[in-house]
């Protein structure tokens, strides 16, 4: 697991009377009971994790008590007082943020603008107060210890800095309990420390903190107490000095699981990629390594750090200044992706409700878009082609749909990213690449998916993953690059690299050494 | 209301413009008693038949997540043209009205594809050029045919069907099988519904947004040539507002002005609605104002109806 600075020693639990207190809610969707009879309360001062699978109902009880949902049963207490919330303002004003996943800022709207939206300083004629405005928001982010200031446009921000203004934002009112949702989904592990700096700061002025994530180590490194939620239904809490991620786990899904290191690929053909000397100018340089067909090689870095940009151009998305690319033996500089994908290259991309999915379309349209040709004649599209394709990715990976119709907007992350995986193993590709594959993916499908990744190598695709969890890179990978402000500092082997060597790779710590080098053989 | 939220979901539902499109000619046919006849009914579809042609690629733009306001200017530039050059040729003639149509179309989608200015800038600029070029070509003037076989075809029946009429519904039925069963409609959806997905499977995004304004210009000149053997002439402010009245029908048919969404036979419902409801009103004698003032409200309507309707499928519980 990912080494976290900082106390890992258990934590006084907090014995206070609960700032807030959820008792018996129920949510009924059409068709569907989201949440049934669920508990939950918080103490304040304390973080108190909420853990569940996608579609277990977490962010719909996250939902309901920060007014966006309105419950169908049961009472939210805050401090010993019964609300109904009716809207997301209202819970604001009696002191529940919920910093939510998906991010609500206005690009074109500077930080200062952002972290006050609604709720700007006003002076006399109702004209905005500047001075004060510029100065509230340094002081906010100077408690966040932000690298950016307050006139720099959200929309020039990385995603982790969005998140940060989206945390500012939170700060502007005082609040008492306040709801993180996977915050460190689109952070590294670099920015996490700040962000949990952040949390006890929060926590040693009273406030009640909620934490939802899927990542273990987190949940385990911050919280006193952990909450399980499965299918809806509240499965118990437990202290988080008295368990393990074991329990927990069994807790979410009726059985445990881990990484299999020792499943990895064994048995590595001749090169199908070797980029030399690639470069993309202001982007990145000089990047070079080889991927071989049977091999899964895991690309290591910040964000920020140029990873998903060499993907880019490898699949024709930019044109490279210098160096090149050899695709199967083959010097290639793509114009268009349509290219890249006749040549075998498959992208699985970063973000798969921005890139990787028409979200309006159905399952099975969404699985044939790379592959038209292959169930059309004449231009014509054949239905049941089409269909016979959707039934062998939906079957092979276990795709949870209810039918081929369903929107794709309506599933959860994790087959969500199925389809796009298999959107792409129908193009048959040579080499696949997977940009962040399991980024907000709950641990099930997550399992599922490492092993589908590991099965697709053996079975002789070269695969090239990207990804900013370590025990993701580590788990997978045969050999890993490591990749710092635009350059590869180091290669290592997947089997026998240490953590904190991997991780002063990646922070441009003893770059000149090119730490145990290991480029031709393994 | 749960039900007729149930009723309209699905693949097999019924687009909430035919139910409308059904009422009103029930409506109609209660109101006027010349309304439920097959003369009227034909007549209906030849008054149609323009807006509605052009609708049928507006359609596939709109899909596409562009727009098309130039296409009333290319009707008129196809209508004059047609009647203009009647001196080389009757088949010339057409011939070049329709090119017209097809280059135009071309150079609005090459435009858009390679700058990637919005469209509704770059054919709104078309709209006016274009605009410019029909009065500098016919100095201001009306043409007039001298073709007989031209201006009748456009009162030409085959049995009690007008020509118009048949030609409109075969290139709906068309354009019905290809945004359905073709790859080029599949990715016309993609492109429109989300950009980016489909440049990262690999589409051409610029091919199928140029091949759809070909689309709506050809259409936009076939609409203004059999417009103008309709009316044995050509005026130069000929095809004016055209624009408008298109989008409205394709909108009142469902489709979405963001794009990824949308369908030829709610188009074809969208320009029946507008038809019936404008022969409707004036065979009840309703004054032609009234009738702009209560199709505008109805457009309003449909889409608050519209709306409604729609909002349950994104509150969905994820699956």
């Amino acid at each position: 697991m990912t080494p976290i600075q900082g106390s890992t020693g258990q934590r006084q639990l907090i014995d206070a009377e609960p700032v807030l207190k959820l008792e018996g809610i129920t949510k009924r969707f059409p068709g569907v009971v989201a949440l049934n009879k669920v508990d939950f309360d918080v103490r304040p001062g304390e973080v108190h994790a909420l853990l569940g699978e996608n579609g277990a109902g977490k962010s719909t009880l996250m939902k309901v008590l920060a007014g966006k949902h309105q419950a169908d049963e049961g009472t939210i207490i805050l401090s010993g007082e019964e609300m109904a919330f009716e809207n997301p303002k209202h819970a604001k004003r009696a002191g529940v943020v919920l910093i939510h996943q998906e991010q609500s800022l206005v690009p074109g709207m500077t930080v200062a603008e952002n972290i006050y939206l609604g709720s700007l300083p006003k002076k006399w004629g109702n004209r905005v107060d500047w001075p004060k405005l510029r100065e509230d928001t340094n002081r906010i982010l100077e408690t966040l210890k932000c690298s950016f200031q307050h006139d720099d446009l959200v929309g020039s921000l990385s995603i982790a800095k969005k998140q940060m203004v989206e945390i500012a934002r939170a700060l502007v009112f005082t609040p008492r309990v306040v709801v993180f949702d996977e915050p460190t989904a689109s952070l590294t592990d670099h920015e996490k420390p700040v962000l949990y700096d952040i949390i006890r700061n929060l926590q040693k002025q009273g406030v009640g903190i909620v934490y939802i994530s899927h990542r273990m180590d987190e949940i385990f490194h911050l919280s006193h107490r952990i909450s399980v939620l499965r299918d809806g239904e509240y499965t118990g809490t437990v202290n988080t000095c008295d368990t393990n991620e074991d329990e927990v786990t069994r807790m979410m899904i009726g059985r445990s699981l881990e990484l299999d290191h020792a499943s990895k690929p064994t048995e590595f053909g001749e090169n199908m990629l070797e980029l030399r000397n690639l470069s993309v100018r202001r982007i990145f340089e000089d990047v070079s390594f080889k991927v071989r067909k049977g091999e899964i090689v895991g690309m290591y870095g910040l964000v920020g750090a140029g990873r998903s940009e060499v993907a880019e151009t490898i699949f024709g998305l930019r044109g490279y200044t210098a160096g090149e690319v050899v695709m199967d033996g083959e010097v290639v500089n793509f114009r268009n992706t349509h290219d890249a994908v006749v040549k075998g290259i498959a992208l699985v991309p970063e973000d798969r409700k921005e890139q990787g999915l028409v979200l309006g379309m159905n399952c099975r349209d969404n699985m044939t878009l790379a592959s038209l040709s292959s169930v059309s004649s004449m231009g014509f599209m054949k239905g049941l082609a089409e269909l016979s394709v959707y039934d062998k990715y939906h079957q092979a990976m276990k795709i949870k749909s209810p039918s081929w119709r369903q929107k794709v907007g309506n599933l959860s992350g994790g087959n969500q990213q199925k389809i796009v995986i298999g959107k792409w193993l129908h193009t048959h590709p040579k080499l696949l690449i997977l940009d962040e594959p399991t980024r907000g993916i709950d641990v099930g499908s997550k399992a599922e998916i490492h092993a589908l990744v590991k099965d697709l190598a053996k079975s002789g695709y070269a695969v090239l993953v990207i990804s900013s969890e370590m025990p993701e890179v580590l788990g997978l990978s045969n050999r890993i690059i490591a990749m710092y402000e635009g350059r590869v500092t180091a290669e290592f082997d997947g089997d026998s690299v240490s953590e904190d060597v991997l991780v002063q790779a990646i922070t441009g710590q003893n770059t000149e050494q090119r730490a145990s080098p290991k480029p031709e053989a393994v | 209301m749960i039900s007729l939220k149930g009723f309209f979901r699905g693949r097999t539902a019924i687009q909430p413009i035919w139910i409308f499109v059904i009422a009103i000619f029930i409506f109609f046919s209660f109101m006027s008693e010349y309304f439920l006849s097959l003369g009227n009914i034909t007549n209906i579809l030849v008054q149609t038949s323009t807006i509605g042609l052009i609708a049928l690629g507006m359609t596939y733009v709109m899909i596409n997540g562009n727009i098309d306001l130039s296409v009333g200017a290319i009707l008129g530039l196809a209508a004059s043209l047609a009647v203009g050059l009647q001196d080389y040729g009757l088949t010339i003639a057409i011939i070049v009205a329709l090119a017209s149509g097809i280059l135009l179309g071309a150079i609005n989608g090459l435009v858009v594809w390679k700058t990637g200015v919005n469209a509704f800038i770059v054919t709104l600029g078309a709209m006016l050029g274009i605009r410019g070029l029909i009065f500098l070509y016919t100095g201001e003037q009306s043409f007039y045919s001298m073709n007989f076989a031209f201006a009748d075809f456009g009162a030409s029946t085959i049995g009690p069907f007008p020509v118009l009429a048949i030609i409109f519904l075969f290139c709906t039925l068309v354009m019905h099988l290809v945004l359905t069963r073709t790859g080029h409609g599949r990715n016309t959806f993609a492109v429109g519904g989300n950009p980016e997905a489909a440049i990262d499977a690999g589409i051409r995004l610029g091919r199928h947004m140029m091949i759809n304004f070909i689309i709506v210009g050809f259409f936009a000149a076939l609409a203004g040539v059999l417009l103008a053997s309709q009316m044995g002439a050509a005026t130069p402010n000929l095809g004016r507002d055209y624009e408008l009245w298109t989008i409205t029908a394709v909108v009142l048919g469902g489709t979405k002005l963001t794009g990824g969404y949308g369908s030829i036979t709610g188009t074809l419902g969208g320009v029946l609605a507008i038809g019936i409801l404008r022969n409707g009103m004036n065979l009840m004698q309703v004054p032609a104002f009234y009738v702009l003032v209560i199709l505008g409200v109805i457009l309003i309507s449909v889409l608050i109806i519209d709306k409604k309707l729609n909002v349950p499928s994104t509150k969905e519980v994820r699956i």
